[in-house]
């Protein structure tokens, strides 16, 4: 059995443990034999395509989607079966926001705690102490078709601590917001794994990955192509460093001669240049005053599209 | 695709369910209440009053009694059919209501137990309305009718069943109208709201004694008018009978439809 947990971590770190777990609707399989295990007090990533079977992993998780095949506990819980159990002790972030529209703020926060069999006089203090985690303390009374998009993010996350839970899932928690919101956010998703909460999050914003997550899996057609730490899979899988230049191929192989280690990709009007020292490219390239470049560490995202292809996902 | 047929189990949380539903209507409840007291007025006012002019006494009973105990059941079958299929269906889908209380310790068989209830619940308060308004016409005969809103929660229990086993597998807001015209039309029009069942051709009589709005104006005929009631465990049966197997249906529909 310990040979089933990673190395160096006791069975109680483990808060999620996934061994072949698969799911078919009809004949189409859309999660397909896969193993991963999440430690406590971690942000753990998943990451993929659209379709690649992320949200139905966390469908899963939750108890609301049986699987075909394989094993997964929760909490030490048996899956299905501890459904219950397990959503008791996790916060939940939708991909769509489904707030209650009839009430306002903090009636959403009240209803969905009385959910959880929570008493008033628990919850009172909770969502004022929530309200302010997430900036909507002015807003209390607000009817939630008022509420911008941010706002009702916010207050989706708000909801989803509302049982205090030990375990936080969120699925593509900043899709669709602006800047200013998506680095709030991430603050307060920094916060809770401060306080020692588990974060399980999917998203296809790599940068967001980068900056949130202890260790990802990277998703495909329900497989799971690789896993680990942002900064190892980067080492791994490309070269450190990256030129992208916006010209025609000729004009980039008219600048860059015969180079060796330097591997290249072209994706419409943008040559990448994936190499283990950019010194000698960059010098090469300004010969070409006219050249437009970019030069930048690599990233998840070179990662990601290294893994999963360059081609559209509908 | 594998059906969950177990029978249904819920939890005391399904409660919370009831009393969201009870917190919004409380928010809407003077639109509601013009409803709910505005339409019977007019129905036993103007159906009432007026045929009952020509009418005079129809079993034994002036004939805006007689109506006002048909109506009484027909607008509890009608709350609950409607809050069953197009409530529901909105909470189940456009809103997505139900995937918010799934992410909580609440489960497919609470949230349906909690709407049940909660429909069952309106059609109480819609019969309560229209026993008062028989009353101020001096349509209802005694304290005994008051036994009646025990019997149309029943009933409502009755059609929302059903009612939510269609939200379970409509496709959209306009399925809806296959079974309001091919089953609550009828059952409105042949159960003995407006005239005795007995008037009907025998074959269409022995039918019409499968369908619960027969059974429940049977029920509560009689306590409206003060006369002896007959055959109560039969048509308490009856009732009972649709309530749970509407409900076991529409748990295991929306189980299929929510539990993916």
């Amino acid at each position: 059995m310990a040979t089933d947990f990673p190395s160096g971590s006791r069975q109680e770190d483990v808060v999620i443990d996934a061994r072949g777990l698969t799911k078919r609707y009809r004949e189409h399989t859309v999660v397909r034999h896969i193993d991963f295990s999440i430690r406590r007090g971690r942000c753990f990533g998943f990451l993929g395509p659209n379709g690649a079977g992320k949200t139905t992993t966390l469908r899963m998780i939750l108890g609301l989607s049986p699987m075909d095949a394989g094993r997964l506990r929760v909490f030490g819980q048996a899956m299905p079966r501890g459904g219950r159990r397990v959503r008791r002790r996790t916060g939940v972030v939708p991909q769509l926001d489904n707030l209650d529209p009839d009430f306002t703020v903090a009636e959403n926060l009240r209803v969905y705690g009385s959910y959880f069999g929570l008493s008033a006089s628990v919850l009172a203090p909770r969502i004022r102490r929530l309200l302010e985690f997430v900036e909507l303390q002015d807003r209390a009374g607000t009817r939630i078709g008022t509420l911008s998009g941010g706002m009702q993010r916010r207050l989706t996350i708000a909801r989803a601590l509302i049982n205090d839970p030990e375990l936080v899932v969120l699925d593509e928690p900043t899709t669709g917001l602006d800047p200013q919101v998506r680095h709030m956010i991430w603050g307060r998703l920094r916060e809770l794994i401060r306080q020692g909460k588990t974060l399980l999050l999917t998203t296809h914003y790599m940068e967001e990955a980068e900056r949130l997550c202890d260790e990802l899996v990277v998703m495909e057609h329900g497989r799971i192509l690789v896993q680990g730490s942002p900064r190892a899979l980067i080492r791994e899988h490309v070269e450190p460093e990256v030129l992208e230049i916006r010209a025609r191929r000729e004009r980039v192989s008219a600048a860059l001669g015969e180079l060796p280690d330097c591997r290249r990709e072209r994706v419409g009007d943008t040559e990448y240049c994936y190499c283990e020292d950019a010194r000698p490219v960059v010098a090469r390239l300004e010969r070409d005053p006219g050249l437009v470049f970019l030069h930048r560490p690599a990233n998840l995202e070179d990662v990601f599209l290294r893994l999963t292809g360059r081609e559209l996902r509908e | 695709m594998s059906r969950d047929w177990r029978p249904p189990r819920f939890h005391r949380a399904a409660l919370a369910v009831w009393r969201r539903n009870a917190l919004v209507w409380r928010r809407l409840i003077a639109p509601s209440l013009v409803i709910n007291f505005g339409e019977p007025f007019l129905y036993l006012l103007g159906l009432g009053y007026g045929l009952g002019l020509f009418i005079g006494t129809m079993a034994d009973m002036p004939y805006l009694t007689f109506l006002a105990s048909g109506i009484i059941c027909a607008s509890a079958m009608n709350t609950a059919s409607f809050e069953g299929m197009f409530s529901v269906y909105t909470r189940m889908v456009p809103q997505k209501t139900y995937d918010a209380m799934m992410a909580s310790p609440l489960e497919v068989d609470d949230i349906m137990a909690g709407e049940w209830l909660w429909c069952a619940t309106k059609s109480l308060i819609s019969a309560s309305a229209i026993l008062l308004v028989a009353a101020l016409l001096g349509a209802v005969q005694g304290w005994q009718a008051l036994w009646v809103l025990p019997i149309l929660f029943l009933v409502g229990l009755c059609f929302a069943g059903p009612a939510m086993a269609m939200s379970a597998f409509a496709p959209g807001y306009d399925f809806f109208n296959y079974y309001l015209t091919l089953i609550i039309t009828p059952m409105f029009i042949l159960s003995g709201v407006f005239y005795p069942v007995s008037a009907l051709p025998e074959a269409l009589q022995r039918a019409v004694q499968f369908l619960p709005l027969t059974h429940a104006v049977a029920l509560v005929r009689p306590l409206v008018a003060g006369q002896p009631s007959t055959g109560v465990g039969l048509h308490l049966a009856v009732l009972a009978a649709w309530a749970v197997a509407g409900f076991y249906l529409a748990v295991v529909l929306v189980r299929r439809r929510l539990v993916v």
